[in-house]
């Protein structure tokens, strides 16, 4: 699954498909909306227990369950919404702010 | 000289239903217009209006009931868009053969596909041939003062049909400007409660609606409706013209804009006359004669008015945001030139499509309107068919 | 006429500036419009609101390409926007930085620029960072298009009681804390 589905900003009669059917799956994968975050979470494993609560209460679907059962943040799409530092039942998430650029 | 106060355009249309103190909204919401039935709804819940707020499942339920209300006597109100017009299709041509001086605005939205919640003229038109009186629009002011006439012409007995108030949607919902607000008192003086008609759904003198129409009576049946229609236009004017000398502000079927010498006059319906105003002032900057006729009535079509207006032009360039799909471009556009086709001298009519889904139409898009229009009746250009789409990329 | 540009995200009141500057504009006598970029919006996500100042009726109708201020309630966005896109030569950057004025320049130099640190002074007066009152007070430093006291009376209309106090001091401080670099 490639780039070659993402349609321009502004595409000419032909470069749009037929009833504009998206020919390709999961196409929201390429909207990366970690742009949109003020804060981010931060995960210490020392205080996280791996009960997956987090990953599965991300409204985002941004956290990751690793091979070894940890769980990571996907800064690509995390909007940093807050949800997951409150349902950490050990406090193990704390929001970061974004630096100014 | 009452004071200007500031309004976003769609609370503007909900002051104004308030105001007329509508007995019935039976609505459903949908974008652009939620504003609209949302602030009524308020109104009706502490009180400020003392209506009955029926909350349906689906537009076409909305116009029901609305036409139920209405057989019996009450003033009703409701609002929609898009795909919620469409929805309502059946209803309408019920409404309006039935005789229900029903009031409803219309935040022209596109018609799917595919799914667009951003304005243009495409719903209305889709459903232009209902029956209902049809009045474009073009800001808060406009919005406000038509809705109260609207319902005053509506209820008159000599014209007894509904009326459609269009208006663009986003453009002219969402934007918060300014306007003067018709005091109460004027108001209640103007528009009177409806005075109910003696053949109205009442148990004390019982009457039988929607009758089936046989072969031998369906011609006169609908021939009634469009003598209605036809004959409800001079009394519009007494409306405006009545409710012209209680604020100082008078509506007309079409308003010129720097018309008297121009060579090209560009007509269109809505929101976007005002930014093609500003496109005529630029192009009399730079020695081009053009000029904006506005046309607020579409419904019944003013043919005889646009014929004695328009007849000495060298050309009329039609700009609208609806099309007849495998037609002959705009609705718009085929009316105003099948309008002049009698006349021994008329203006070129040319027709432009743009502004489809909310795309924006820019100052310098109608300024080079208005030069390819007077491009093709000096013979510099050519328009295949007389019409096109403009903003296409191709 | 004089039309502006916001950027701020869903939720944080870009919105509710344009508009609240527009009542008071109006409430002066002038003529003003106010609208969002037209469509849904999703909390977090950029967007643009706009506004357009007259003396006499705004005809014009479409959206604003080159406007004579923009105003930026978050400067995270000028990672991936180009908020002075479209921005007339001698127009207004309004932005909302913890960065020094003297700083916050060096991507700028062809555009007149006000600072102010609306966020502090947001947490100090309401305790969370919401901007937009404060940088509605910026702006007016840096255009003077309506009158203080105007901004006050529509805050007030807008936020009542406490909270339109609250908002009315951020909109004093912010005044008084905009940094006119030019």
């Amino acid at each position: 699954m490639g780039e070659e589905c993402k349609l321009k900003d502004k595409p000419t009669i032909k470069e749009l498909p037929i009833a504009s059917i998206i020919m390709t799956p999961a196409t929201s994968r390429f909207y990366k909306t970690g742009d949109w975050r003020s804060f981010r979470p931060e995960i210490d494993k020392n205080k996280c227990i791996r009960c997956g609560l987090c990953w599965v209460y991300c409204p985002a679907d941004a956290i990751i369950r690793t091979e070894e059962g940890d769980y990571e943040i996907d800064l690509d799409y995390c909007k940093g919404c807050g949800v997951c530092p409150e349902e950490c039942p050990t406090k193990a998430i704390t929001m970061v702010e974004e630096a100014e650029v | 000289m009452a004071k200007r106060i500031p309004i976003e355009d769609s609370y503007a249309a909900s002051l104004a239903v308030k105001m007329a103190n509508v007995d019935v909204i039976s609505a459903y919401p949908i974008t652009p217009q939620t504003h609209i039935v949302e602030r009524l709804s308020e109104y009706v819940s502490n009180g400020e209006l003392n209506a009955e707020y029926i909350n349906v499942e689906s537009e076409h339920s909305a116009m029901s009931a609305c036409l139920g209300a209405s057989a019996v006597g009450a003033r009703c109100f409701t609002a929609t868009a898009g795909q919620g017009l469409a929805l309502m299709h059946e209803v309408l041509f019920i409404a309006a053969g039935n005789r229900l001086p029903i009031v409803m605005t219309v935040a022209n939205r596109s018609l799917s596909p595919n799914i667009s919640i951003w304005g243009d003229q495409s719903d209305m038109m889709a459903s232009k041939d209902c029956g209902w009186i049809q009045i474009y629009c073009e800001d808060a002011q406009e919005i406000f003062d038509i809705i109260l006439c609207a319902y005053k012409n509506a209820e008159d007995d000599r014209v007894l049909l509904p009326v459609a108030v269009n208006f663009d949607g986003f453009y002219a919902t969402h934007v918060i400007e300014s306007m003067v607000v018709t005091s109460q008192e004027e108001v209640d003086d103007f528009l009177p409660p409806r005075k109910i008609p003696s053949f109205a759904l009442h148990p004390d003198h019982p009457t039988s609606w929607g009758a089936v129409g046989f072969p031998a009576i369906q011609t006169e049946i609908k021939k009634q409706l469009e003598d209605a229609l036809r004959n409800s236009k001079s009394i519009m004017n007494e409306v405006w013209n009545q409710y012209g000398r209680i604020t100082g502000r008078y509506y007309d079927i079409f308003e010129p804009y720097k018309t008297e010498d121009a060579e090209v006059v560009l007509l269109l319906m809505g929101s976007s006359c005002g930014t093609a105003r500003i496109a005529i002032d630029r192009l009399r900057e730079k020695g081009v004669k053009a000029g904006v006729l506005k046309l607020r009535l579409f419904r019944p079509f003013p043919d005889k008015e646009l014929r004695s207006f328009l007849k000495d032009y060298r050309v009329v360039a039609v700009v609208e945001k609806d099309f007849s799909a495998g037609g002959l471009g705009g609705h718009l556009f085929s009316e105003v030139r099948t309008s002049l086709y009698n006349l021994k001298q008329k203006p070129k009519v040319l027709g432009f499509i743009a502004g489809l889904g909310g795309r924006d139409i820019r100052i310098d898009e109608f300024e080079s309107v208005a030069k390819k229009a007077l491009n093709i009746v000096n013979g510099k250009e050519k328009m295949e068919r007389d019409f096109m789409f403009l903003q296409v990329r191709e | 006429m004089i039309e502006v540009r916001w950027h701020g995200r869903g939720g944080q009141g870009a919105v509710t500036a344009a508009e609240i500057i527009a009542h008071a504009a109006i409430n002066e006598g002038k003529y003003a419009q106010a609208f969002p970029s037209f469509g849904p919006e999703r909390r977090g996500a950029p967007v643009v609101a706009f506004n357009r100042f007259d003396d006499r009726p705004i005809w014009v109708r479409s959206e604003v390409y080159e406007p004579n201020v923009v105003v930026v309630l978050d400067s995270n966005l000028l990672k991936n926007v180009n908020v002075v896109e479209g921005l007339k030569p001698n127009g207004i950057l309004v932005l909302n930085t913890i960065k020094k004025p003297e700083e916050s320049k060096k991507p700028f130099l062809n555009v007149s620029l006000v600072t102010v640190n609306a966020k502090k002074i947001a947490l100090d007066v309401l305790g969370i960072p919401i901007v937009n009152t404060a940088m509605a007070g910026a702006f007016v430093k840096a255009t003077n298009i309506v009158k203080l006291d105007s901004l006050y009376e529509a805050v007030k209309k807008r936020f009542r009681g406490k909270a339109g106090e609250r908002n009315v001091k951020m909109i004093k401080q912010a005044y008084e804390e905009a940094v006119v670099l030019g």
